[in-house]
């Protein structure tokens, strides 16, 4: 009856491919495309420029507290450029980067910031869930809808994005256990951006890391450099590939940080030293990309100055849009649309009253 | 017609669901292989596999997330939470998510599922096994809450609440699961959701209940017809929201006594919302105050002691009689 080792499956590696001096590893280089890489360096610039200029609204009072994705940029963009538009995007509530890459209008995403219920809607043609606020509760969704997707014969797979915080629900834990028992097709993206609020990731867990956590599911977890896009790519289509071929979900842990505020609302002074955040500034994903781009023939003089004009337009124009279209929806008597399909009797009346109110001025 | 228990009722509507439409799947912890701890799902996995007969890890909140996620793909779940005392796991998927991604997403992800769960007393279980929160789930907009009182009723609501475009939780009284046959159709028959019915028909007193309350309700019913004299309209509210205050106002002004019985404890029940709006719509019709029988605003107690907590034909009985005194 001896007391002997149990072999359990499984390892945790952590990936790097383009480091933050600009090294790269040929040999794991992911082959991506030259249009579809220029692609994503411009809708990285332009997340983190509108991220600034959300800030810049927000402090003027033009719109409300929202959660800035500056640092986090390759963590999502990577991973939603290696998938398909038909697979689904299930974000928690700083994925704007996530959200402009699948084609949510600027202006939409000032809507929702903006304070009005029109900003969450989601048309017809896309897979896409909405901002999904309490911590770690859209989790589970990508495990149904990706069980869903193999019952109905489709070949998609389901991604969702969390925090390091998140690690510490329920549902993360529920969810990545359902998807390991059903081996759904189902990617767990946790973007370990080393802060959750005012809590750092060493209090938020004892294990070392959280990639680490999906083997106890008995479902593959890998750690990648998170402000490396050519790395949180390979991963993800490492994870698609998986996912397609019927081997069940993946967990990715991108080590990022979070360059700005938790939300609007919040002082990182309190708990966070500037030199670490000057540190991590080093790390930036998005001046490493341009390197890269650079070496790769990409990225010529001049081309940066252009691309922000760009960007610094379109995002003036989709702010154009955002404030004539939030004058044109001062009507408050949609609050009542969508509750239901059909709308009940009750709320039918309570809907009139309020329109009294409103035309009584 | 075959003379069914609640049981076998439930069973027959949703492998007819099953049968109708292949986005139907079923999932829950011990629904397959033992057939549900009730047994409400016996069969089904035999007879549509394991994919859609899902026997789920021990999980209330995953199983209503992943219920989620597979109606936002279009699939119209129906998952079991074992007792409805083990339902506060999954209240924030429930309340944060199935009753707003429709509103949330302006129209484009309704959310069509059922959470189907046994509540109520009298069944001698452990803790946690025998609670009637449905006002939980009542207060949320969004969702819809209903609970059936007999077998017939019971598989034609849960028919409606499956092909509900919403998240119906649905409440199962398991005291009656067992407790009498009744003739349901094997053709087709659904009930509106939000639509209550006359279990028996009265001019001197209106009872309003639902769930395990009806039966000691009309016995009550009974025995005030036959030792009193009394004609007492009994209405089963069979969806506690939306609330069809339609029926009972309109009792209301006939009768102008009512007495409301439900075994939910009595501070904010469902009680409290019925006679605020019979105070706003049948006031002046009113002869006397109306009175509850309900829950005690305690636990529900150990089950050696449940017999004085849940109201019973008796205690109906006397506060009808002392309802018609005054």
């Amino acid at each position: 009856m001896p007391r002997e080792a149990i072999a359990l499956h499984g390892r945790v590696d952590h990936l790097s491919i383009l480091d933050e001096a600009g090294n790269l590893d040929e040999a794991l280089q992911p082959e991506i495309e030259d249009d579809l890489l220029e692609r994503i360096h411009r809708v990285m610039v332009l997340a983190r420029r509108f991220d600034e200029r959300m800030l810049r609204l927000q402090r003027q009072g033009r719109i409300g507290t929202f959660a800035p994705v500056s640092g986090q940029e390759a963590s999502q963009i990577g991973a939603l450029a290696a998938l398909r538009d038909d697979d689904w995007f299930v974000p928690a509530f700083r994925e704007f980067a996530g959200a402009i890459w699948r084609g949510m209008p600027l202006s939409q995403i000032l809507l929702y910031n903006g304070g009005y219920n029109e900003g969450g809607a989601i048309p017809e043609d896309a897979h896409d869930l909405p901002i999904a606020v309490p911590v770690a509760t859209q989790i589970p969704h990508a495990v149904g809808i990706g069980y869903a997707a193999r019952y109905r014969k489709s070949d998609q797979v389901a991604i969702t994005f969390f925090g390091d915080g998140a690690t510490s629900e329920g549902d993360f834990h529920e969810a990545m256990n359902f998807a390991g028992v059903f081996q759904t097709p189902t990617i767990f993206l946790c973007q370990n951006n080393q802060w959750a609020i005012s809590v750092p990731r060493e209090h938020q867990t004892h294990s070392k890391t959280l990639a680490q956590k999906a083997l106890g599911y008995g479902v593959p977890g890998v750690q990648v450099d998170g402000n490396d896009v050519l790395a949180v790519y390979a991963a993800t289509q490492e994870a698609a590939e998986r996912a397609r071929r019927g081997d069940g979900p993946t967990m990715i842990e991108c080590i990022t940080y979070r360059l700005s505020v938790h939300t609007t609302a919040d002082d990182p002074t309190k708990y966070r030293e500037d030199e670490e955040v000057e540190e991590w500034k080093r790390k930036d994903p998005i001046p490493r990309l341009q390197r890269y781009l650079r070496a790769r023939g990409l990225l010529g003089d001049g081309d940066i100055e252009r691309i922000e004009g760009e960007v610094k337009e379109e995002i003036d124009q989709a702010w154009k849009e955002a404030e004539a279209e939030m004058k044109r929806l001062d009507n408050a008597l949609d609050i009542f649309s969508h509750i239901y399909a059909e709308s009940p009797a009750y709320l039918t009346e309570q809907r009139r009253g309020l329109a009294k109110r409103i035309q009584g001025g | 017609m075959a003379k069914l228990t609640m049981v076998q009722a439930l069973n027959l509507a949703m492998r007819q669901e099953m049968e109708r439409d292949d986005s139907v799947l079923i999932l829950g912890e011990d629904v397959g292989v033992d057939g549900g701890v009730f047994r409400v799902t016996e069969g089904l996995l035999d007879r549509f596999g394991k994919e859609r007969v899902m026997d789920t890890p021990l999980a209330e909140a995953a199983i209503a997330g992943v219920s989620i996620g597979m109606a936002v793909y279009g699939l119209k779940p129906v998952c079991e939470i074992q007792f409805s005392g083990f339902s506060y796991l999954a209240m924030d998927q429930l309340e944060s998510h199935a009753a707003r991604l429709r509103w949330r997403s302006r129209g484009r992800y309704g959310v069509q599922m059922v959470v189907r769960m046994p509540y109520g007393g009298g069944v001698r279980a452990l803790e946690h096994h025998s609670e009637s929160k449905e006002v939980f789930f009542a207060h949320t907009p969004g969702l819809k809450m209903v609970i059936p009182s007999t077998p017939r009723n019971a598989r034609a609501l849960l028919v409606s609440a499956i092909r509900d475009p919403d998240p119906v939780v649905f409440f199962e009284p398991k005291r009656v699961y067992r407790a009498f046959r009744e003739e349901v159709p094997e053709e087709e028959e659904s009930h509106a959701l939000g639509e209550s019915r006359i279990a028996r028909e009265g001019d001197d007193l209106t009872l309003v209940t639902y769930g395990a309350m009806l039966q000691p309700v009309l016995k009550a019913a009974e025995a005030l017809a036959e030792e009193d004299g009394v004609q007492t309209e009994v209405i089963d509210l069979l969806s506690i929201s939306p609330l069809d205050d339609k029926r009972f106002t309109e009792s209301a002004r006939r009768t102008g006594r009512v007495l409301i019985v439900h075994e939910a404890q009595r501070s904010f029940g469902a009680g409290a919302e019925i006679i605020a709006r019979l105070v706003e719509k049948s006031f002046w019709y009113l002869e006397a105050p109306v009175r509850r029988v309900t829950g005690y605003d305690t636990h529900v107690p150990f089950f050696a002691r449940e017999k004085d907590y849940l109201p019973d034909a008796d205690r109906i009985l006397r506060e009808a009689r002392a309802l018609m005194a005054e």
